[in-house]
């Protein structure tokens, strides 16, 4: 019985400020999908790092013949000199370096040549053009500095390169997308939440005679309130339901269909992904939701 | 039933009270005329009874309960036990009176087979057999009083609170009303009106309060409602001080018959 006529009165709230609410699905249903957006981008980060991180090394190149840096001042790296960065990184850099080779300047040119096999824009080479390195397979990528620092400015070490360095731009790139697409987020749920306060309001001011007589009759607090605050929660999930929809086509369409054909050695965010943020749209809505009938009722509906 | 010991009430800080010192008690059963000057601070005896209000001095005891210092959760329990009754109706539009009836037992809660039955028992109660189905601006004025009185005893109050109920009504449909709010009362609820009409009071012989400026200066049991003004005292030949050039005399004008 309650909760039937619960239900009626949230229909009727709903279908008398049919315009406000659409107004709040669509401003719930924008922001939500910011917020979506911002979260699947650093998903596709962390996607990517998982990915690359584990094939990227440090490569500590070796002084060539001729090299400026005046730690090959001796001319090309010995082998003494090449001995000792080992024996340093066995003993200092025991936990940050998991494996380390060496990449003499034949191999160097061998796997040259084989993603070059027509040479290199039309030069010649010869393995005396290429350089000597040391390749270091770090436990954590994140730890490049602790290695540079140790490593850069040894005789016979001419740079310290971080192959990740490569991706940098395009995280970078990711990651102001995404703080663009949080900045936007948080002005759309700015405006969703005042849209949502007024309309509860409107709802509110509209029903002053229903709610005078419902606290006359003896209506509890909680019973004469929940109508409107499900009435500002239903519409706000409506547009999260939407945000999550609208993601999950952008995905499926954009990304599973389009991005993975036409460059697939790329691992992508997935609908599966867009599963795992979905509800957390939801519950940010019904917060939204509480947030702003907790601000609007106690003003409004007061027994 | 109900009692105010030594009650003030100030709205506004430094402003006159508009209850001051009021001790009244109404026994169960009893009918109470509340009578006095508008302003003279019925409205606010009523708004303490429902606990719109709470007293700024003194205590409010309401069927058992001490109104002032009840906490708000429990300020519906405490309304589930009062009718109200307004002058304007107060009927909800959209709906049919026996909705409108029906509203006030949803809203408690109660189970729909309870609704389904109360509802028509209440209005025969107060001859509006038949009438269930109408819109209320389909009703007269008294009918719509009546409407509102059904919705206001259809949980069985202890208390009936009514507010110039006859306030907008012509002196025989107030007649009936009052005939009905009687028929209320004799069934053992507590009935306190305030009124300006003193034709019923005179008429009904009950007890009486009156108020002036917030202090109780009457309390008879069984009285009439008092002294009036007389409604166009002799005041003789005086100015017209709301002229234009106030404060001389205006001139006579005499309208020439043409």
């Amino acid at each position: 019985m309650r909760f039937q006529f619960v239900l009626g009165e949230v229909v009727s709230g709903l279908r008398r400020n049919t315009t406000m609410v659409v107004a709040v699905v669509l401003v719930t249903f924008v922001s939500l999908t910011f917020v979506g957006a911002a979260a699947l981008l650093q998903t596709q980060i962390s996607k990517l790092k998982d990915d690359w991180y584990d094939l990227v090394e440090v490569s500590v190149f070796l002084c060539p013949e001729g090299s400026v840096s005046p730690t090959c001042a001796g001319g090309e790296a010995t082998k003494n000199q090449v001995d000792a960065v080992r024996q340093v990184i066995d003993t200092e850099l025991t936990d940050e370096v998991s494996k380390v080779y060496f990449e003499s300047k034949e191999q160097a040119f061998e796997a040259f040549s084989e993603r070059y096999p027509d040479g290199y824009q039309g030069t010649q080479l010869t393995a005396d053009d290429m350089q000597a390195s040391l390749r270091l397979k770090l436990t954590d990528a994140e730890q490049f500095a602790v290695v540079s620092d140790v490593l850069s400015g040894r005789d016979g070490v001419e740079i310290v390169e971080d192959q990740r360095a490569v991706f940098e731009p395009l995280f970078r790139t990711l990651n102001v997308a995404t703080l663009l697409a949080a900045g936007l987020a948080g002005v759309m749920l700015l405006a969703a939440v005042l849209l949502i306060t007024t309309t509860i309001r409107l709802s509110a001011v509209s029903r002053r005679k229903e709610t005078e007589i419902m606290r006359l009759v003896g209506g509890s607090n909680l019973f004469i309130q929940l109508p409107f605050l499900l009435e500002g929660a239903l519409a706000a999930v409506l547009g999260s339901l939407f945000a999550g929809g609208g993601l999950w086509l952008a995905v499926r369409f954009m990304v599973s269909d389009w991005l993975e054909r036409s460059v697939d050695w790329v691992a992508y965010v997935s609908e599966v992904d867009v599963l795992r943020v979905a509800p957390l749209l939801v519950v940010m809505a019904v917060a939204l939701a509480a947030l702003s009938s907790f601000f609007t009722l106690n003003r409004y509906t007061r027994i | 039933m109900i009692r105010f010991e030594n009650v003030s009430k100030v709205y506004a800080r430094g402003a006159r009270p508009a209850l001051d010192q009021v001790s009244v008690d109404v026994e169960r059963g009893e009918f109470v005329f509340l009578v006095g000057a508008s302003g003279s601070g019925k409205s606010t005896f009523l708004s303490l009874v429902l606990r719109e209000q709470r007293p700024t001095r003194g205590r409010v005891y309401v069927a058992g309960r001490d109104v002032a210092n009840l906490s708000g959760w429990r300020v519906p329990t405490l309304r589930r036990q009062l009718g109200v009754v307004f002058q304007d109706f107060r009927l909800l539009q959209n709906k049919t009176v026996h909705e409108n009836v029906a509203f006030a037992l949803q809203v408690i809660g109660k189970p729909r087979h309870v609704i389904r039955d109360t509802v028509p028992e209440v209005l025969e109660m107060v001859g509006l057999t038949g009438k269930g189905k109408r819109m209320p601006t389909e009703l007269s004025g008294g009918e719509q009083q009546r409407a509102a009185i059904a919705r206001a005893i259809v949980n069985r109050p202890q208390i009936l609170l009514a507010d110039e109920p006859t306030g907008n009504l012509d002196p025989t449909t107030s007649l009936g009303i009052m005939r009905l709010l009687d028929r209320i009362n004799r069934t053992g609820t507590t009935v306190v009106m305030a009124t300006h009409d003193d034709e019923i009071v005179n008429e009904m012989r009950r007890r009486v309060v009156e108020l002036s400026d917030g202090v109780v200066v009457r309390d008879e049991a069984r009285g009439g409602y008092g002294e009036r003004e007389a409604i166009l005292p002799d005041v003789g030949a005086s100015p017209v001080l709301d002229a234009p050039g106030s404060g001389t005399r205006a001139p006579v004008q005499t309208v020439r018959g043409s």
